[in-house]
């Protein structure tokens, strides 16, 4: 019996065009996301079958989360630096360079002006810790500080669209009162918001 | 390594000829290079997030307390149904106006958020007022089906409910969170009102009449 002869090439694959996909993907998700700086408050939002996009740029959000601490966030870089400058004022105070920079940066924050300066000396497992310990910006009548993000915010850049982010649980009197705010007359005068929302797919029947 | 090879790791041709030095193979180990690719690939997969947020427009009226009584828009109470949120996602709701010293309170009818609830009941009270729910999907469909272009649906929707025989008997329907509505239940109600082509609809606060109304409600089940 002759012997059973082994084949004599090489098992081998060619893995080169799984390679050359993993790479096309890599360059794909790459290209494709984009990072963004945290956020303070972690919103779980409602959903709703609005299609509605959201503009990434050009926006002024307030955000509510589960307990009703009011966040404010504003887009670009110049605007913020110019708000932050404005409230410094009006609150007697003063940001330094490096506190700017970091404010232009950042995302939403949720800190009282007066506190606004540690919270932006802070590195980001103290800013973690600060961010939980506050209370959210103050939104009483008495000591309105968001009414006063608003007013800036709408002077500096009147044609920013104006966003609200409220997390499914919070109470619908604290947004209430924020919405107020923004349509006064004196403050924000606005009354086209932007609910976020999730996508919802279609009416279930 | 991207190739295994059984026999001599050389590569080179087993010819006979001139002797050279000694041929090393050309070929780089590409492991790493492709272990790093593929955990890029992971990361960027995991990290990357496909489903933006959307948003839900919100045109609130403006705040003029100087409108004059005349100009206010004034809707006959029995198109108007109030739907009152409150606690647990729970809705009420009744029609007409709820005022102590023009005899009895309208009693509340209860109803859930989901497709059996308030959906059914908007859609019924809709499609009593001129078939709105029916005629409206209808453009609707024909928008999806490319019957009409995409832009003329807003249009549309504002004749159909601003027409004069039908200005002043479609269904106007007022929102009122109390206090202990919860934003979900806002967005919620607003997504019905798109769901069941309302086409007239308010955003206002419960009053004290309301919160009365139930206050007695909750405790009478």
């Amino acid at each position: 019996m002759p012997k059973i002869k082994m084949p004599k090439n090489s098992p081998s694959i060619d893995m080169t065009p799984m390679v050359d996909l993993a790479f096309l993907l890599v360059t794909f998700f790459m290209l494709i996301s984009q990072f963004r700086a945290e956020e303070a408050a972690v919103i779980d939002i409602p959903s709703s079958v609005s299609d509605l996009k959201i503009p990434e740029k050009d926006l002024l959000m307030i955000l509510v989360d589960k307990q009703d601490r009011v966040f404010f966030n504003l887009t670009g870089k110049e605007e913020r630096v110019k708000v932050l400058e404005k409230i410094g004022e009006k609150y007697k105070v003063v940001f330094n360079e490096e506190q700017k920079k970091e404010f232009s940066n950042m995302a939403s924050f949720g800190v009282p002006v007066k506190q606004l300066p540690a919270y932006l000396d802070a590195g980001s497992t103290d800013r973690k810790k600060l961010a939980e310990q506050s209370k959210g910006i103050p939104i009483d009548s008495l000591n309105c500080e968001i009414c006063d993000w608003i007013y800036f915010a709408r002077t500096t850049a009147p044609k920013f669209r104006v966003a609200i982010k409220g997390d499914q649980v919070t109470s619908y009197p604290v947004v209430r009162k924020v919405m107020n705010y923004l349509q006064d007359d004196n403050i924000g005068k606005v009354n086209k918001f932007n609910l976020i929302t999730n996508m919802e797919t279609g009416p279930s029947n | 390594m991207a190739e295994m090879n059984t026999d001599d790791g050389g590569g080179g041709k087993k010819k006979h000829g001139k002797k050279r030095a000694k041929k090393s193979s050309t070929r780089i180990d590409m492991t790493p290079m492709v272990d790093l690719g593929f955990l890029l690939l992971t990361f960027f997969i995991l990290t990357t997030t496909f489903n933006k947020p959307q948003a839900m427009q919100l045109t609130m009226p403006k705040k003029d307390k100087d409108i004059p009584l005349d100009d206010q828009s004034k809707v006959p109470a029995d198109h108007t149904m109030n739907v009152l949120l409150t606690k647990d996602n729970v809705v009420y709701w009744y029609f007409g106006m709820a005022d102590p010293s023009k005899g009895a309170l309208p009693a509340l009818n209860k109803a859930s958020y989901g497709p059996n609830g308030l959906r059914k009941v908007l859609i019924a009270e809709n499609n009593k007022r001129h078939r709105a729910y029916d005629e409206i999907e209808k453009l609707k469909n024909d928008v999806a089906s490319g019957k009409l272009p995409k832009d003329s649906l807003g249009k549309k929707k504002g004749d159909f409910f601003s027409d004069k025989t039908r200005k002043t008997s479609i269904l106007v329907v007022l929102l009122k969170p109390d206090k202990d509505a919860k934003y979900k239940n806002i967005v919620d109600a607003l997504d019905e009102m798109a769901i069941c082509n309302v086409g007239t609809y308010a955003l206002l606060e419960a009053n004290e009449v309301e919160d009365q109304m139930i206050a007695n409600a909750n405790t009478f089940q």
